[in-house]
């Protein structure tokens, strides 16, 4: 009975779908936005009545309900866990890791010899699994949120620069030439020019720091980690299959992930604003 | 020559900065043991002594190199001690997830070409997908398929490989196949092509250039993934284990030997997809 509900639901919203996205108002926000929110719906939906109806078992994958029970239920670990992870693990690496890259990166845009040497070695290392560093580091710094933040900043690091060192090559030179017919200094040159051009290619490196940084901070945890922090409850909660505790972590995980990334993606829109890819 | 002196100019800089480090972090454990013999540590004494312990916290390159050939050479490649036998492990993962990932990027990116609910539906959630931390899931798609009743880590590793590497896949070829501007579509229409006709002669081989593009990025993530999937969950084969060993075992030189095999390794994948992509690209007749 769940299941046929379920289906009818699916094809309810599939046949509206398909309706708002040839129809008439196809390129309005409204759709743009409808559209995505409900396929998630369904594929909640379909989640939750393939649970209700018994086809896989609670210990297998637990149903989106009882999630959130869970959720309502422990707000404080979740709490904890998330400030532990998050905010002190991965945004102090964030922000440290992309903060030094920016520095080297215009110290490279400086020294021309040092571009030619740093950026093939940092387009290798940003390829590499950096994320093996993490045992290494935890030794170093210890358990707490300190070693997390290292990792994040190991692996944070390489992506920014070779982004940021990009970007300040991007200013064309039509542009260069017109500041020094204005007698600009380096200075004015970098601040007025060369940054701003940068901007798009440093928020395409923050965008893929911000999920590196998650996965870093997390991954770091499974080495050692105090009592509490996201990946500690993780890999001690999947072992006791206590399955909606995990499924609770990483649906605040996801949360985060997005929230940091659309965070960073409204800074850029405004910033950027100027840019082609930003114009409706 | 004038490329190359940079570059080595910059290994050589991280080098020696590897080895001040060295000395400086060993230290401390150096001074320790001269203390408790009661003999004095001079410095030439206390540099050689920093280089060649037995547990270091930093280990030096040479240290580190000499680990790394003595792990791919020193036994039968069939060896569980071997590198080599831990590496082909990885390779395999990340060989199951990248095909997986190609065949679920190349999959979704022909559906949200071709049909336009597809394409608003899915593209949000597939970018979504890559701001979730693929490492939280990583023990839980373990446990689940435990409870499933799959053997081995076989499959869990190729789905948190395919998980990061579908995506670059994905991305590229929506670009590709959206590739040919209108002038060529309608002169296919003008030809009288059917849609599957469009797609096989103009719109897939338009899409090469970018699919392989898209290869090295979707290769190294693989690998990342592969890792992960041995890392944190007890897994005893594989390059992600050799990591983990070291570090629960206190043998730091394991761990750093693994972490440059994975090195070694994800410099082969890319310049073998590399390879491969200046084939297909010359073979297509794509200007370099």
């Amino acid at each position: 009975m769940i299941l046929i509900l379920a289906f009818g639901f699916w094809a309810l919203a599939w046949g509206l779908n398909v309706a708002a996205a040839n129809g008439p108002m196809r390129r309005s926000r409204a759709v743009r936005v409808m559209v995505p929110v409900l396929f998630g719906a369904t594929l909640l939906v379909m989640w939750e009545a393939i649970c209700r109806a018994g086809l896989v078992e609670p210990v297998v994958l637990p149903a989106p309900s009882a999630i959130a029970a869970k959720i309502a239920a422990s707000p404080e670990i979740l709490w904890a866990d998330f400030v532990q992870t998050v905010l002190k693990g991965a945004l102090s690496g964030f922000l440290i890791g992309t903060g030094a890259a920016m520095v080297v990166a215009v110290i490279c845009d400086r020294v021309p010899f040092l571009r030619a040497g740093l950026l093939p070695v940092g387009n290798f290392v940003a390829a590499l699994p950096i994320i093996g560093l993490a045992p290494i580091l935890v030794t170093w710094f210890g358990f707490g949120w300190q070693s997390k933040a290292a990792v994040v900043v190991a692996m944070v690091f390489f992506p920014m620069l070779v982004n940021v060192v990009a970007g300040l090559a991007s200013a064309e030179r039509m542009q260069r030439d017109l500041m020094a017919t204005w007698g600009a200094s380096y200075g004015q040159s970098l601040w007025k020019l060369r940054l701003p051009a940068a901007m798009p290619f440093v928020f395409n490196g923050l965008k893929i720091a911000a999920s590196l940084a998650l996965i870093g901070a997390i991954v770091a945890e499974y080495f050692g980690s105090p009592v509490f922090g996201m990946g500690f409850r993780i890999s001690t909660a999947a072992g006791v299959m206590n399955l909606e505790l995990v499924w609770a972590e990483i649906a605040v995980a996801a949360l985060a992930g997005s929230a940091f990334y659309g965070l960073i993606a409204l800074i850029e829109a405004g910033v950027t604003f100027w840019h082609p890819s930003q114009r409706n | 020559m004038t490329r190359a002196l940079p570059v080595l100019s910059v290994i050589l800089g991280i080098l020696a900065i590897w080895y001040l480090a060295t000395v400086w972090m060993n230290a401390p454990w150096a001074y320790d043991q001269a203390a408790r013999e009661g003999r004095s540590l001079g410095f030439g004494a206390l540099v050689s002594d920093t280089m060649a312990q037995a547990r270091p916290v930093l280990p030096p390159p040479h240290q580190v190199a000499a680990k790394l050939w003595e792990g791919l050479t020193a036994q039968a490649v069939t060896s569980k001690k071997s590198l080599v036998y831990h590496g082909y492990v990885t390779f395999r993962g990340t060989m199951w997830g990248f095909a997986l990932g190609i065949v679920l990027g190349v999959g979704l990116a022909m559906a949200i070409v071709r049909f336009r609910v597809m394409d608003l539906s899915l593209m949000p959630w597939a970018i979504i997908s890559q701001t979730v931390p693929i490492v939280a899931i990583a023990p839980m798609i373990l446990a689940m398929s435990n409870k499933l009743g799959i053997e081995g880590r076989e499959v869990p590793k190729a789905v948190i490989a395919a998980y990061l590497s579908f995506f670059p896949v994905l991305v590229s070829m929506v670009k590709g196949l959206r590739a040919p501007d209108q002038m060529q579509l309608d002169l296919l229409k003008t030809w009288g092509a059917t849609e599957a006709q469009t797609f096989f002669r103009l719109r897939l081989p338009a899409s090469m250039p970018y699919f392989f593009a898209s290869l090295k990025v979707s290769v190294a993530a693989a690998l990342v993934g592969t890792i992960v999937g041995e890392l944190p969950t007890g897994a005893v084969e594989g390059l992600g284990a050799r990591m983990l060993i070291g570090s629960q075992f206190g043998e730091p030189l394991i761990t750093w030997a693994a972490l440059f095999a994975s090195a070694i390794l994800a410099g082969l994948l890319i310049v073998a997809v590399g390879t491969v992509e200046r084939l297909a690209n010359s073979r297509m007749g794509v200007r370099a």
